[in-house]
């Protein structure tokens, strides 16, 4: 019997805007200027409030931070097309979603600021406490997804993680669950290229991260990560297929983390300035900038309206963080359980 | 009316919780390995998939802590999981999901989330199994704050534990002595009685020595003491720890025998002493003693009932502190 091929799959690459700021329309996804606008406006909120971010850490403001630059667009663009009946399970680096999915940004310094209560997240939306232990919401992910099928919501539950979190077990067992429950799941992987010093290459010997998928059943994708209406499309569609039935998605991203790994990092030690500089042209707040002054969408009065508006935004809510009041350091006990124990009813005298 | 109550095992028991929570609450799903169609290796969940669907009781991929993490993200959503780990030495896998998100998310969001959760695994040492079947790793999990630690000693209390447990809002490991699952058969009544968490309960009443103990040693303890007027506490809930029941009774007796089947050295045992010793010190007559499980790999069945506290092993301690 001669031997046969018994299953072969094809990995697709999704790019929509170019460097030039031109698009394939037809891969276009249907988005008004105004809402094209509101990407815009939103990618440039994001980048001001990461400035700001690292501007109030080396003031001894704001704990240790995770920057976003280079990786708005991947962000920004997948968070446009989810719903706030959505779910939403985000790593440590997903400020960008948060923005676009209209969390208080007062409550993002409070959280980095080392206020848990930061995290307490409003009622409209369903974002789940950031994780810190890289890759293991990978799972929890795939279980709210199977909750929501079996109550009959349409929702999905989406994943944040980096290149260095499909490296663990979890991504393995959570993908796995997902793919044969049929979960209404998607899950996004950043790939910016490092894991604080580790390339990407040293993660994986799989040629992209997107064919993983395939083995637990599901499609992968890559995407251009700094292409935010490819971005966009792929996860409206992942979505839409979720939603209705069948089964998840694994979009990569593949973007590039342009400055250092946290505030307590310094990326010179491993990778060299010429690697950076070539992403720089690639970046996603000027591809979609190009793009929009063809369309005339852009002039140089509305980029400084739109940069004033998000400064407006963010010293506000810089002011508005340093208005609350520090916690009561009882709550560190008091909810650890829905009820204190009669132990912690004790220790929690001391405060 | 209420039916009869039936003499029925700790499997029938647990059973019998299942059901009637998962009749109670839509909300209630098993998972894990085998529990669907085998209705799991020891028999726990038989009937559950044919009355339920595959639905609400789903058989997983090999995958502990993929099953663990599945159930968090169920839970948060608003499930109530009852998440099987078919041997307590597979729950090492799942440590990471249980410590590191099972008993933070409610602290880690201040109160936005909550995980209700219950972990149930077979646990201890007893029949003849190989390597990491029989592990007793209950110390680890009361040293995770944001979890609840419960092992039942009778099928009378596994139902009503198991169902408080289901009931409860935050993380419930409930181990299940597999020494004891089909030992003892007693009266468990049909109806929806529970049995809280977080109260231990005495057994037998004494006024010469307190004999703190749960699970299957709590069987060996009773029939150690025997001629002894000894006090049997029977501690079922190990966190939140019953201190008052614990003082209460050591005040009266004044000595302390703890018996426990996981290793000596940071076993809960040292705990209860520790406790007792900051509460209860003046009121003790003896140094309190520990009989527990060597500090040593638990070894196959051949050496097995060298490892495990033995009636004489108890019987021993008990004629020291009395000494006193
Ligand atoms: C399980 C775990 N191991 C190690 C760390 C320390 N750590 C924090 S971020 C990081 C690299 C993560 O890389 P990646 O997943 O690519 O995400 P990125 O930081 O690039 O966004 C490491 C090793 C951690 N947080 N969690
Ligand atoms: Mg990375």
């Amino acid at each position: 019997m001669p031997e046969s091929i018994i299953e072969s799959i094809n990995v697709k690459r999704l790019e929509i805007l170019d460097v030039n700021g031109d698009v394939d329309s037809s891969l276009m996804p249907a988005l008004s200027d105004n809402e094209i606008k509101r990407m815009y406006e939103l990618l440039v909120l994001a980048r001001t409030f990461d400035e700001r971010a690292l501007h109030l850490q080396r003031e001894g403001r704001l704990g240790t931070y995770a920057p976003i630059l280079g990786q708005e667009a991947s962000q920004i663009g997948s968070a446009f097309a989810l719903e706030k009946t959505d779910w939403v399970f985000p790593s440590f680096r997903e400020m960008g979603v948060y923005i676009a999915m209209g969390y208080p940004i007062h409550m993002l310094f409070q959280y980095w600021g080392g206020d848990e209560r930061g995290l307490i997240t409003p009622s409209d939306l369903n974002i789940f406490p950031i994780c810190i232990p890289v890759g293991t919401h990978i799972p929890h992910a795939a279980g709210a997804a199977i909750a929501a099928k079996h109550k009959g919501d349409k929702v999905a539950a989406v994943a944040y993680f980096g290149d260095g979190g499909t490296s663990k077990g979890d991504f393995h067992e959570g993908f796995n669950m997902a793919g044969v429950f049929k979960a209404p799941a998607v899950f996004i992987c950043q790939n910016n290229q490092w894991a604080i010093s580790v390339p990407r290459q040293r993660q994986s010997a799989s040629k992209t991260l997107a064919q993983k998928a395939f083995s637990y059943g599901f499609e992968g994708i890559q995407v251009d990560g700094n292409d935010i209406f490819a971005v966009y499309k792929a996860t409206k569609d992942a979505l839409k297929k979720a939603k209705s039935g069948n089964g998840p998605t694994f979009i990569e991203c593949f973007t590039y983390r342009m400055t250092h790994h946290t505030t307590a990092d310094d990326a010179t030690r491993y990778r060299k300035d010429d690697e950076v500089a070539s992403w720089k042209p690639r970046d996603p707040v000027l591809r979609l900038k190009l793009f929009m002054a063809k369309k005339g969408l852009w002039t140089e009065q509305y980029q400084k309206e739109t940069e004033d508006k998000a400064k407006v935004i963010i010293d506000k809510a810089v002011s508005e963080e340093e208005s609350i009041k520090p916690p009561f350091p009882g709550d560190m006990i008091s909810y650890t359980y829905e009820k204190l124990t009669p132990r912690q009813a004790k220790q929690i005298k001391d405060f | 009316m209420p039916e009869e109550p039936k003499r029925i095992n700790m499997v029938q028991a647990i059973n019998l919780a299942l059901r009637e929570e998962m009749q109670r609450d839509g909300n209630v799903i098993i998972l894990g390995e085998d529990v669907g169609t085998d209705g799991g290796v020891f028999r726990v969940t038989d009937g559950l998939m044919k009355e339920f669907g595959p639905e609400r009781v789903m058989d997983t991929p090999l995958s502990e802590s993929g099953i663990v993490g599945t159930a968090i993200g169920m839970a948060v959503y608003g499930l109530r999981p009852v998440a099987e780990i078919q041997f307590m030495g597979f729950i090492y896998a799942a440590l990471d999901q249980i410590y590191a998100h099972a008993a933070r998310i409610r602290s880690r969001s201040r109160g936005r989330y909550s995980c209700p959760l219950v972990v149930r695994t077979p646990y201890g040492a007893g029949i003849k199994p190989p390597e990491l079947h029989s592990e007793s790793a209950e110390a680890f999990f009361c040293h995770m704050p944001g979890v609840k630690v419960v092992v039942p000693s009778t099928p009378y209390n596994a139902k009503g534990l198991l169902k408080s447990s289901i009931r409860d809002p935050d993380p419930v490991i409930f181990l299940e002595s597999t020494r004891l699952y089909r030992l003892i058969k007693e009266e468990v009544p049909a109806d929806d009685y529970t049995v809280p968490l977080g109260k231990a309960r005495i057994v037998r009443e004494g006024r010469d020595v307190t004999v703190i103990s749960w699970g299957s040693m709590l069987h060996r303890s009773l029939q150690a003491v025997e001629g002894i007027d000894a006090e049997v506490l029977d501690l079922m809930t190990l966190n939140p720890l019953d201190e008052e029941t614990i003082f209460k009774s050591v005040r009266k007796t004044g000595r302390v025998v703890i018996v426990h089947e996981a290793p000596k050295t940071c076993g809960f045992g040292a705990e209860i002493s520790a406790a007792i010793a900051e509460d209860a010190m003046l009121y003790l007559k003896a140094p309190i003693m520990r009989v527990t499980g060597y500090d040593a790999v638990i070894p196959l069945p051949r050496l097995e009932d060298y490892y495990m506290p033995t009636i004489s092993r108890v019987r021993k301690a008990l004629e020291e502190v009395i000494k006193y």
